[in-house]
């Protein structure tokens, strides 16, 4: 039975590089992907693109690609990857250049473009998921549309002999199934192999956090050699089993614990994962520990695709302010509650407006409130006062309030650190499946 | 006994929504974790934090269950206050859980 091996080089934009490297040189593997794009990245790409038309593209495209395409040349390997995030065309023209420098002749490299529907969006005017209103609602402050493209278009730039896919937004185990669908001729209504190869996809694309990332907590789930972390491969046969591996001789490990965490990492209903390319039912999912870090999955189904695509709707949310400052050694955190009742004051004497605020003691309530961490005194901590604000100016005054209490505050505060950033933040609305289309266009070197 | 000593948890997060699971380290325990690790048991814990619904859901196959926690994350990562922007740590707390020795 045919078999095909498929590694992930990075789970995040701004993921190791080396661990893609020894994937592509002594992995055995056919594909690389790199998914690179969180939810909010693409928004922040397009406000660079806005700026700047030749920009857009992951800040790490040209670093991946000039550490990764040598190997990937030499040893028969197709990337796939969501790196064009705002402008996949340049982000081609980019991996273009890399190529040239390099001395790499015939290269074919493919964009995936159309996930960009910031004009159809204003035309629909969806309702926003998260709030209920209409996209209209948010005026000026829209600043991206994205619509979560299938396998598809990756599918038809591989079908036509593309070694690089630079794609925008796509859901992220599509970059995984598409390899998939070309290989073994899955058609893209088979539905239980759609959905066997998105579990595939769901379980790398978050590289390392399968291969023991995310996972060590001494004592009790001990993984080796963290700093050397292997990155996984998925080993898949044209019937869809396939096993979780990683390259020999590096750090981290495959395990049914490792697998069974990120199966669930970032699901809600188990039995509707829903992708553009089918809804996938995870609760028939069985793992099998077949040999040192080799861990088999089956059971993966599919039932039919829904009719509408995802958009991600970036917008300008607001402006946040923050300031940090650290006090230790006894008494540590009736400092720290004294500096925040003083910032608090601070706040309402000069009046600055803000919308909401958190005052947190790093070390005593900030990850998990009051209540949780109740009655656990700590040596030092840090206090962080961030808020919400409708200006710059009023941002910069709260982390202002926090640092002015080195010479106005309680004693012995060290280390101030402030910022004030605009938020960007994501929203999401449904559109209908039939007016999104999806293109690809090539570069060759 | 605490949960840590039976089970191991993951967590991740999408736009305002958190999910955590609990998954029985040797799959003999799983029956307890469904008994004792309820939804309602969840909210509790986290009643500081989630402001909406927790819901439960069970894969006996892989001896895991996944708890899906609405209004969890200030807003979510692009728009949170919280040092933990992604709720990540939200993990770890779970663990904190007691439950009956077997």
């Amino acid at each position: 039975m045919k078999t095909i091996r498929i590694g992930c080089g990075a789970g995040y934009s701004g993921d190791r590089i080396e661990p893609a490297v020894e994937l592509a040189e002594k992995g055995g593997i056919r594909y690389l992907v790199f998914e690179c794009l969180a939810e909010r990245t693409i928004a922040i790409a397009q406000q660079a693109r806005m700026k700047d038309p030749a920009s857009g593209y992951d800040a790490l495209l040209e670093a991946r690609m000039e550490a990764c395409l040598p190997a990937c040349r030499k040893n028969g390997v197709t990337i796939v990857t969501n790196m064009g995030a705002a402008n996949p065309t340049a982000g081609a023209e980019k991996v273009r250049d890399v190529a040239r420098r390099l001395g790499i002749r015939g290269l074919k490299i493919a964009a995936v473009t159309g996930d960009d529907v910031l004009g159809l969006i204003r035309e629909l005017n969806p309702v926003i998921v998260e709030t209920g209103e209409c996209v209209s609602g948010l005026g000026e402050r829209l600043v991206s549309a994205n619509a979560y493209l299938g396998a598809g278009p990756i599918a038809e730039a591989l079908h036509n002999g593309a070694d690089v896919v630079i794609t925008g937004r796509v859901a992220d185990p599509c970059l995984f199934l598409a390899p998939l669908m070309v290989e073994f001729g899955w058609r893209d209504n088979e539905w239980d192999l759609l959905g066997q190869g998105t579990v595939m996809g769901h379980l790398l694309e978050c590289a390392g956090q399968v291969t023991g990332g995310y996972f060590a907590d001494p004592g009790y789930k001990n993984v080796p050699d963290l700093a050397r972390l292997g990155f996984p491969i998925a080993e898949v046969r044209e019937d869809g089993i396939f096993a979780v591996i990683k390259a020999s001789g590096s750090g981290g490990m495959v395990t049914l614990a490792t697998c069974k965490e990120q199966l669930l990492y970032e699901i809600h209903d188990p039995s509707s994962y829903i992708t553009p390319d089918v809804v996938a039912d995870f609760t028939g999912v069985r793992m099998t520990q077949i040999g040192k870090d080799r861990v088999q999955v089956t059971g993966g189904r599919g039932r039919p695709r829904t009719d509408t695509l995802k958009v991600s709707v970036g917008y300008v949310d607001s402006w946040i302010g923050e300031g940090q400052l650290s006090y230790g050694g006894p008494g540590a955190v009736a400092r720290g509650k004294l500096a925040l009742e003083i910032v608090r004051e601070r706040l309402k004497l000069t009046g600055v407006q803000y919308d909401e605020i958190r005052c947190d003691l790093i070390g005593v309530n900030a990850l998990h409130g009051d209540r949780i961490s109740a009655g656990r005194e700590p040596y030092e901590v840090r206090l962080r006062v961030v808020a919400r604000t409708r200006t710059m100016a009023e941002a910069a005054r709260i982390g202002s309030e926090v640092e002015t209490l080195y010479t106005n505050g309680p004693a012995g505060g060290a280390g101030a650190w402030k910022s004030a950033r605009e938020a960007v933040a994501i929203a999401s609305a449904l559109i209908p499946r039939a007016l999104v289309s999806p293109a690809v266009r090539f570069e060759v070197t | 006994m605490k949960l840590r000593a039976i089970a191991h948890s993951r967590a991740g997060d999408k736009g305002d929504t958190a999910n955590i699971s609990v998954i029985a380290y040797d799959p003999a325990d799983y029956p307890l974790l469904e008994r004792h690790v309820t939804a309602e048991r969840v909210r509790e814990l986290f009643s500081g934090i989630v402001e909406g619904d927790v819901i439960r859901y069970t894969l006996p196959n892989i001896g895991a269950l996944n708890f899906v926690l609405h209004r969890a994350l200030g807003g979510g990562v692009t728009r949170t206050l919280a040092l933990d922007i992604h709720g990540k740590s939200l993990s770890s707390a779970i663990l904190e859980m007691e439950i009956p020795d077997r």
